[in-house]
């Protein structure tokens, strides 16, 4: 781990320009000011209910997710490279969904093999031929990219259902801002603030053309017991929508209305934080209590636009994510920017013969899974973890994939010892609708133990505020 | 455009911190008088009439058998079982809130919030009986921040005035039942001082409503008439716990703002609460104690649950 890329100092242990104030900043601070600022910072997110819950935990089941107080910073022309290789991943995706759903002139061209298709769960048979506003699908991508190198960014998952996390973005920023007054003075940090407005602009781009007039939009929640009910809430009131249950919405006479304390109120566009499955019991799983009956048969008629499209999924999936670099190349016509992590199908024999040899140096994850459940980290398991996964795999390798460990990059981060390297990731948010709008930074997550490589907030990670300095 | 679903929510969570706050002072009250010398304790069952005003007698009964002070203050302050107790209105009022935070100025949503944070941290052993007067204090107190934070900062349209008739109901329903379980104390039975247990039965009356020093400002007997006890309670216009007093809310402040910001006509729910107004502005004492006390709540109570029902169907509450 001793040679992992260092974001704020060179290997000659100089500083590096974007971090050169930060630097000099955080030697004038002692450990128990910094403390009382994250003390203060805690009180703050906990006053306002900034929590997410955790599944499967009875106590306390709103937890606070861990907040650094030291930014990481990316300097103007790091980002310009990195926004290029969003643009492009992120428009070859909303092209690839696309083509799945029609021709599917990939599979015609060899580039990707028919049955990843059509035999994938996150395939809806019920979207073909059907084409949404603009040909949009994936309306919000959260790209996670972690960096090994100067220049070397690769992308670990590409998320293009309902991917969670600005709502941290945003309130880390607000928080710093409220801490560090005086460091945003002497830095020329790029404004975020502005996302949920271009979140609403994206919508209303997005409403169906036979939407006259201002179009209507929602946030549709699966509920308060949701971990993301936060962010739900949150992005409902920035963008001054109405934010919606099932139990609110209804389909009559062929178009979708919202029940209030008068008359029904007609609805254009669902921004919707709930799954496929759950989002028509009619069409999908007949026994969810959270969607809309009769909601996807409006959608096909083009009456509703649904953010993200059903059957998005097909493009984030982690079979589908090792075909990458042929689907950007295959749609845009250049070559990727961004770098795709080598991966192992287990589905495969010969693979998965390699990855059983070489479990301890792997990090092995679900093909369906999210939120770190379910995945080995070859490098820091236990043997008898190594073992017990071994077993799992081998009854069901075509639910695994298995890449090679990166050596992520690090940032200062204040832990208990004081101020110490600890490695991020970077999950940017992408916006497409009449135009695509990337918000400049992201949210970072951190592993807040020394060495892990696990940054997920379910699993004990931290977040810290993202900074993009202007020229 | 306020959703039906919004809607119920704010009503809901106004009325469960209303509860709160009068479940408090319920507590409060029962818990004073168990530490009078015994001749002052009247009725041995000064803990289950406060279970009868709290509503919380079936509850109660599917768990314990005896109304001994333990068992009831269990039940009414921290028994998540109990739908009623402090804990469980508390935890209702701030998931509604939850649910509708957009809906709700930042204030109003913080104090719901930060007394639910403490709240939730405390643990049952935690709550001995010499901490019970501080803890009571305390939960009126976020009540009435909640309430101060509403007045202060909340839009004054529909969403505010669908809290101010949960909360109004609520009260109104709290005060009713406080004078139902005890009516029998208010009775007239000829000329003289009542009993030494009678006067303090009236004083804890008024102390279940915050009212026993008010009282005093606005009757200048020198002891406590049950004839005008009842009279404050239920027609004095200046009492803000009385029953006139909040159906000049509902009737004359919440429900006819709606109905004006709305311009729908006039619907049930707004001909219920003009006739229960009526029917308090137009009552004096002598006829509802010729028609009888008792009598006389029950119907109120009644028509009081029925109000709740008729806005939730004038307003498509879920």
């Amino acid at each position: 781990m001793g040679d992992n890329f260092n974001e704020m100092l060179e290997a000659d242990g100089s500083v590096r320009p974007a971090y050169a104030l930060l630097h000099k900043w955080l030697e004038t601070q002692t450990p128990s000011d910094l403390r009382g600022k994250i003390r203060e910072a805690e009180s703050i997110f906990r006053r306002l209910g900034i929590t997410f819950s955790v599944y499967g935990t009875e106590e306390a089941s709103e937890r606070l997710i861990p907040f650094d107080i030291i930014p990481r910073i990316f300097a103007a022309s790091e980002w310009r490279r990195l926004e290029a290789g969003i643009a492009q991943r992120v428009g070859a995706l909303n092209a690839f969904i696309d083509d799945v759903y029609h021709r599917q002139e990939i599979v015609r061209a060899g580039k990707v093999p028919g049955d990843l298709i059509l035999q994938n769960e996150a395939y809806l048979p019920q979207m073909a031929g059907h084409s949404p506003a603009r040909n949009v699908y994936s309306h919000i991508i959260g790209t996670d990219i972690v960096r090994v190198g100067a220049n070397e960014f690769y992308v670990l998952e590409d998320n293009c259902r309902t991917p969670s996390g600005v709502s941290y973005m945003l309130e880390d920023r607000e928080a710093m801002m409220f801490l560090f007054p005086d460091l945003f003075a002497k830095h020329r940090v790029a404004p975020i603030e502005h996302y949920p407005e271009l979140l609403r602009q994206t919508l209303d781009s997005v409403a169906p053309p036979q939407c006259d007039g201002e179009p209507t939009c929602v946030v549709l929640t699966p509920g308060i017991y949701n971990s993301a009910f936060f962010e739900h809430a949150f992005l409902a009131d920035e963008m001054g929508v109405q934010l919606v249950t099932g139990d609110d919405l209804f389909v009559e006479d062929g178009w979708l209305y919202m029940r209030t304390t008068r008359s029904p109120v007609k609805v254009d566009v669902v921004y919707r934080r709930i799954d496929d499955d759950f989002l028509d019991p009619l069409t999908f799983n007949p026994d969810s209590t959270l969607g809309v009956p009769g909601i996807f048969d409006i959608y096909r008629a083009g009456r509703v636009t649904i953010v993200n499209a059903p059957g998005a999924g097909i493009a984030d999936d982690k079979a589908v994510y090792s075909f990458m670099p042929e689907i950007v190349e295959f749609y845009t016509g250049e070559k990727p920017i961004l770098n795709n992590v080598p991966t192992w199908r287990c589905s495969d024999t010969d693979s998965l013969a390699y990855v059983l040899e070489h479990l301890e140096e792997l990090v092995v994850k679900e093909v369906h899974g999210s939120g770190g459940y379910g995945m080995l980290v070859g490098p820091t398991a236990s043997k008898k973890e190594v073992a017990a996964f071994r077993q799992v795999l081998k009854k069901r390798p075509a639910n695994y994939i298995a890449q090679p460990t990166l050596a992520l990059s690090s940032c200062p981060t204040f832990v208990n010892s004081g101020v110490a390297p600890r490695h991020v990731d970077l999950r940017p948010f992408a916006l497409t609708g009449d135009r695509m709008r990337i918000t400049p930074g992201g949210f970072t997550r951190v592993a807040m133990k020394k060495g892990s490589l696990v940054v997920n907030s379910s699993q004990g990670g931290g977040t810290k505020d993202t900074w993009v300095l202007e020229d | 455009m306020l959703l039906g679903r919004t809607a119920a929510s704010l009503f809901w969570m106004a009325r469960y911190m209303e509860r709160a706050e009068n479940m408090a002072r319920l507590i409060e009250v029962s818990y004073r008088i168990s530490l009078m010398p015994k001749p002052f304790r009247a009725h041995q069952d000064d803990w289950s009439s406060a279970l009868k005003s709290a509503h919380c007698e079936a509850t109660f009964a599917d768990k314990y058998d005896t109304a001994s002070q333990e068992n009831v203050i269990q039940h009414l302050v921290l028994d998540r079982e109990n739908p009623s107790s402090i804990r469980s209105s508390m935890e209702t009022a701030r998931n509604n809130g939850r649910a509708v935070r957009t809906a709700l100025s930042r204030d109003v949503w913080e104090s719901l919030n930060a007394t639910w944070n403490e709240l939730s941290a405390l643990r049952m052993n935690q709550l001995s009986s010499d901490k019970l007067p501080g803890f009571l204090d305390w939960i009126k107190q976020r009540s009435m921040l909640f309430r101060g934070a509403m007045l202060g900062t909340a839009l004054r349209r529909d969403s505010f005035h669908f809290c101010q008739a949960g909360a109004f109901i609520e009260r109104a329903d709290n005060t009713a039942r406080i004078l139902d379980v005890k009516y029998h104390i208010l009775l007239p039975r000829g000329a003289g001082p009542g009993s030494s247990i009678d006067r303090q039965q009236w004083a804890s009356l008024l102390r279940s409503v915050s009212a026993h020093r008010a009282y005093r400002w606005a009757y200048r007997d020198a002891s406590y008439q049950p004839w005008n006890v009842a009279q404050f309670l239920i027609l004095n216009p200046a009492m803000p716990r009385s029953l006139l007093f909040c159906y000049d809310w509902i009737s004359n402040n919440a429900l006819s703002e709606i109905e004006e910001e709305y311009g729908d006509g006039t619907l049930p729910c707004h001909e219920t609460a003009n006739k229960t107004m009526a029917l308090l502005a137009n009552a004096n004492m002598e006829k509802i104690f010729q028609n009888g006390l008792h009598e006389f709540l029950s119907d109120f109570i009644d028509r009081n649950n029925r109000l709740t029902a008729e806005i939730a169907t004038a307003y498509n509450f879920p």
